[in-house]
């Protein structure tokens, strides 16, 4: 197997050995650690199609992975898993600025694909926390959300084409550059948030807007979560949409300052950052609505970024809450729970209440705007007791979500994490249905087995 | 106190690495490789796994411990706050106590350099003369003209091309031990530590750190003998003689006697300041090595504390001199001090500072690295010097004598030399010259001296 991996790729791009393997026993999931039999490296299309007939053949399975950010555990192996490490293909195929789209393959780094889309004066809006150093397969298979969802959705709102290799080598494209196009099913939204279940995605066409030409952020402080949220639900009914809206609560402030120092406001009991954009006198109208709607609701102090740099020094240092809580207990464990907006004020109580309850350390923080919010534990996986409590908070923490029309997961993709809880939310018929789908797709059960059903 | 092993670090520390991953677009080596295993999160889960007992100590994880650049990059990108400086010495000093990588060439020149050289500084400073002897009596040129240099084995033909230039007089013949400022005001003292590369081929720039303190209201108490600050050894794994140096040191010099300790090495300074650290547990030099490290100053941090006097801006619009400011990756990930330099820089009369690209990446030199790691170091070198370049500056101002010296080569190899690399001290101290040149000189003509060099009384 590892000689016939040698002849597709070139022996450089195949890892055996237990030092280069312990590095992809992990994502950027807490607690999963899985030790893979082999990671390979393809360099094309063709070379993936190859490694899915022999892996197919010798009934290895394969976990398709890009840089190993991902939060649900999707790119962990399983046990005895050839990992099919995508970096290599990083290749930008075109920008057409006629047709405002852009092809890459899929190990592109998802900060290049905006940046080089930047470059000629286009938008490419979705941004997850991790968009550094993602890859743009990986946002696209885990379907990432970001910043920009309230006002500019997700990845699969950006993915209008797609290439596909199948479990048995086939390689397929789907979907293309037209706006309208209804020939046939659309299977291209099925392999986005197909986290390497049904295919390994090696080409993706994007969508791209025109770049905004104005933005403003601000910042307000609360001395009271209730009042953030009062004011999170009064912006939207004044029928204003920013393209962000994200909240974070004391602890997460402070553990972001302690890293970025950014001078936000270590003493508020919660802060929003709020961006708009759009035309510069729209920007500047609904800056000055959401000023006043805050102070309003009860802001204590709404500070204005005076310039780009300083908007993407308030968004980068946002982007690091996750990992800046890091810094308090050994093990961070991030949740994704998401609810309708309405709901939000009494998700965002009951997160509080769990805690205490559980006698938990919960911090948390999110994307006020579109309803998706990531209750953080900060606890210790060594602490066997411990861990049960998260457990059985973490379950109450969904089961609410869903009671509430939310679900248990926003972004972050069920993987092994969620599985858990996914029948629960689904019901048995649409359950019973992806499975079909998967069975169809892949029958052997070797496209990363294992994640996203029990 | 026995050198220090993964296996009884302190767990928390590997367990601070939640491998998110937000390291990996700063570090230098899986830039170049895109191997998890050349990753910072990828390295603490080797050295997680040997702690946890899962993995042995293979000469593969050693070479991966050497592989790292050690520039501390990741320290800076890194949210949950990782003590990665911490993970990679004692991974290091683990390795060489176990003497995974060892042969015998490889003791001898750890033991020749580490052992003798850098712990005997009147030895080190004869071995710098004679090296100077082999340059100026134009040995130097014979042997490379005759080829003699190609009967040398290959490790060390290849190093003696990198052998620096080495400046006939050391610190202590342009320094006194003590100077005071010129209007005999003195508003604080301060001690200089003089390094040993630096001293040996940039005294210049300590010679220009004393004056711009003198200019400063500093009276400069400079030693002519120091010893070698340890991070050489540190940084490589000899944790022991990291310590008997850490200790010589505080025997020498006495932190309570002075307002700072300046240096003004990047290097140097990142492992200077963690002597409290360092001998947190040595109950005879606790106390002083924790005011050691409290008093310790970058000499960049320490003017823009104290308020340094920006020289006069000049009246005329002569031609603005564009200068580009490298960052020591010691300086910058190891003291993180960045912003102190450029606003020196700033200060300096018809000075443009150039932001360059990638501008906190290493260069490559990485201590020894350039050594160890050629291939990997050149390819550094030559994105570096691409980067400076485009930036159209004429001076590259960098404030460590490693990063200068391979920048040096850098731009000599890829264009024949036509920057010239200063350390911000040494443009300030040129400013400060020219100011009393200017001053001194009724017809105002400047004189305009490269280096301001002058032992006062």
């Amino acid at each position: 197997m590892i000689e016939r991996l040698k002849a597709i790729v070139g022996a450089e791009h195949v890892l055996t050995q237990q030092e280069d393997l312990i590095p992809y026993a992990f994502d950027g999931t807490a607690a999963l650690k899985q030790m893979p039999a082999a990671v390979v490296f393809p360099g094309n299309t063709t070379e993936v199609a190859a490694i899915l007939k022999l892996a197919r053949e010798r009934r290895v399975p394969v976990v398709a992975r890009g840089s190993g950010t991902g939060l649900s555990g999707g790119s962990v192996p399983v046990p005895d898993a050839l990992v099919l490490g995508l970096g290599r293909m990083s290749r930008i195929i075109e920008i057409d600025t006629k047709n405002l789209t852009l092809r890459a393959e899929a190990g592109v780094v998802t900060q290049t694909i905006f940046d080089e889309a930047d470059r000629v004066g286009l938008f490419y809006p979705p941004d997850p926390g991790s968009m550094k150093i993602s890859t743009i397969g990986g946002n696209v298979a885990e379907n990432s959300g970001g910043l920009r969802g309230l006002k500019y959705g997700v990845t699969r709102d950006y993915v209008i084409g797609l290439e596909v290799v199948l479990a048995d080598g086939t390689v397929c494209w789907l979907g293309g550059k037209c706006v309208k196009d209804v020939a046939g099913y659309n299977l291209r939204d099925l392999f986005v948030g197909s986290e390497g279940t049904l295919g390994v995605i090696t080409q993706v066409l994007l969508k791209l807007l025109p770049k905004p030409a104005a933005r403003q952020t601000l910042l307000a402080t609360f001395d009271a979560m209730d009042a953030a949220a009062e004011t999170v639900s009064a912006i939207i009914a004044a029928k204003i949409i920013p393209c962000t809206l994200e909240f974070l609560d004391r602890r997460t402030i402070c553990c972001v300052e302690a890293f970025a120092k950014v001078g936000l406001p270590v003493s508020a009991e919660a802060l929003l950052l709020i961006e708009t954009d759009g035309h510069p006198l729209a920007v500047a109208e609904e800056a000055a609505q959401i000023e006043t709607l805050c102070r309003k609701h009860g802001a204590t102090n709404v500070r204005r970024a005076a310039d780009a740099a300083e908007a993407q020094q308030l968004a980068t240092a946002r982007r690091s809450a996750f990992s800046a809580l890091a810094r308090l207990k050994p093990t961070t464990i991030l949740e994704d729970a998401t609810v309708p907006r309405s709901e939000l004020a009494r998700m965002v109580r009951f997160i509080a209440e769990v805690g205490q309850r559980h006698r938990l350390d919960i911090a948390t923080f999110g994307h006020f705007g579109d309803g998706n919010l990531h209750p953080t534990f900060l606890t210790n996986e060594r602490d066997a007791e411990e861990m049960h409590r998260v457990e059985a908070a973490m379950k109450e923490i969904f089961e609410e979500a869903l009671r509430l029309g939310g679900t248990i997961t926003g972004e972050h993709g069920v993987g092994l994490a969620k599985r858990a809880f996914l029948r629960g939310q689904l019901g048995e018929g649409s359950y019973a249905l992806l499975r079909t789908v998967k069975q169809a797709l892949d029958p052997d059960g070797l496209l990363n087995p294992g994640k996203i059903f029990e | 106190m026995s050198a220090p092993k993964l296996r009884s670090l302190d767990y928390s520390v590997l367990q601070q690495c939640m491998h998110c991953g937000m390291c990996l677009p700063s570090c230098p080596t899986y830039a170049a490789t895109g191997r998890e295993r050349h990753s910072p999160r990828g390295r603490i889960a080797l050295m997680r796994s040997m702690a946890d007992g899962e993995l042995k100590l293979t000469p593969t994880f050693a070479e991966e411990m050497s592989y790292c650049l050690g520039c501390l990059a990741c320290t800076s990108a890194c949210p949950a706050g990782v003590d990665y400086g911490t993970l990679l010495e004692t991974a290091r000093a683990e390795v060489e106590t176990e003497r995974v990588l060892t042969t015998s060439r490889r003791d001898f020149l750890r033991w020749l350099t580490m052992r003798v050289l850098f712990t005997r500084p009147r030895l080190l400073r004869f071995a710098g003369r004679l090296l100077w002897l082999y340059q100026v009596t134009g040995l130097q040129r014979a042997a490379r003209k005759l080829r003699l240099t190609r009967l040398l084995p290959r490790w060390l033909r290849e190093s003696e091309s990198l052998t620096p230039t080495i400046r006939r007089k050391f610190s202590n013949a342009l320094i006194a031990p003590v100077e005071r400022p010129r209007d005999g005001v003195v508003r604080r003292r301060v001690l200089v530590l003089t390094g040993c590369m630096q001293d040996l081929m940039f005294s210049e720039i300590n010679r220009a750190t004393v004056d711009v303190l003198l200019e400063n209201g500093c009276e400069v108490h400079t030693p002519p003998v120091q010893f070698c600050c340890g991070s050489l050894h540190a940084h490589n794994g000899d944790h022991e003689t990291a310590l008997f140096l850490a200790r010589r040191q505080l025997d020498e010099i006495d932190p309570f006697a002075f307002d700072a300790i300046i240096s003004n090495a990047g290097g140097c300074g990142s492992h200077l300041r963690h002597y409290g650290k360092l001998l947190a547990d040595d109950e005879h030099y606790a106390a002083r090595a924790t005011e050691w490290s409290r008093k310790l100053r970058d000499i960049h941090e320490w003017l823009v504390e104290i308020g340094f006097r920006p020289p006069p801006r000049g009246s005329e619009k002569s031609d603005t001199m564009r200068v580009t400011y490298h960052e020591s990756c010691h300086l910058c990930h190891g003291q993180k001090v960045s912003r102190q330099p450029r606003e020196i820089l700033r200060a300096l009369p018809r000075v443009e500072l150039m932001e360059c690209v990638e501008a906190n990446w290493c260069c490559g030199s990485a201590g020894i690295y350039n050594l160890t790691q050629p291939a990997t170091a050149s390819w550094l070198q030559r994105r570096k010097v691409g980067h400076l370049r485009a930036t159209g500056a004429m001076v590259v101002a960098t404030a460590n004598p490693g990063c200068h010296l391979q920048i040096e080569n850098g731009i000599a190899q890829e264009c024949g030399g036509a920057m010239r690399i200063a350390h911000p001290v040494v443009l300030l101290a040129e400013a400060y010259h020219d100011e009393r040149a200017s001053t001194m000189d009724a017809g105002g003509k400047q004189h305009p001296t490269r280096f301001p060099i002058t032992l006062q009384e």
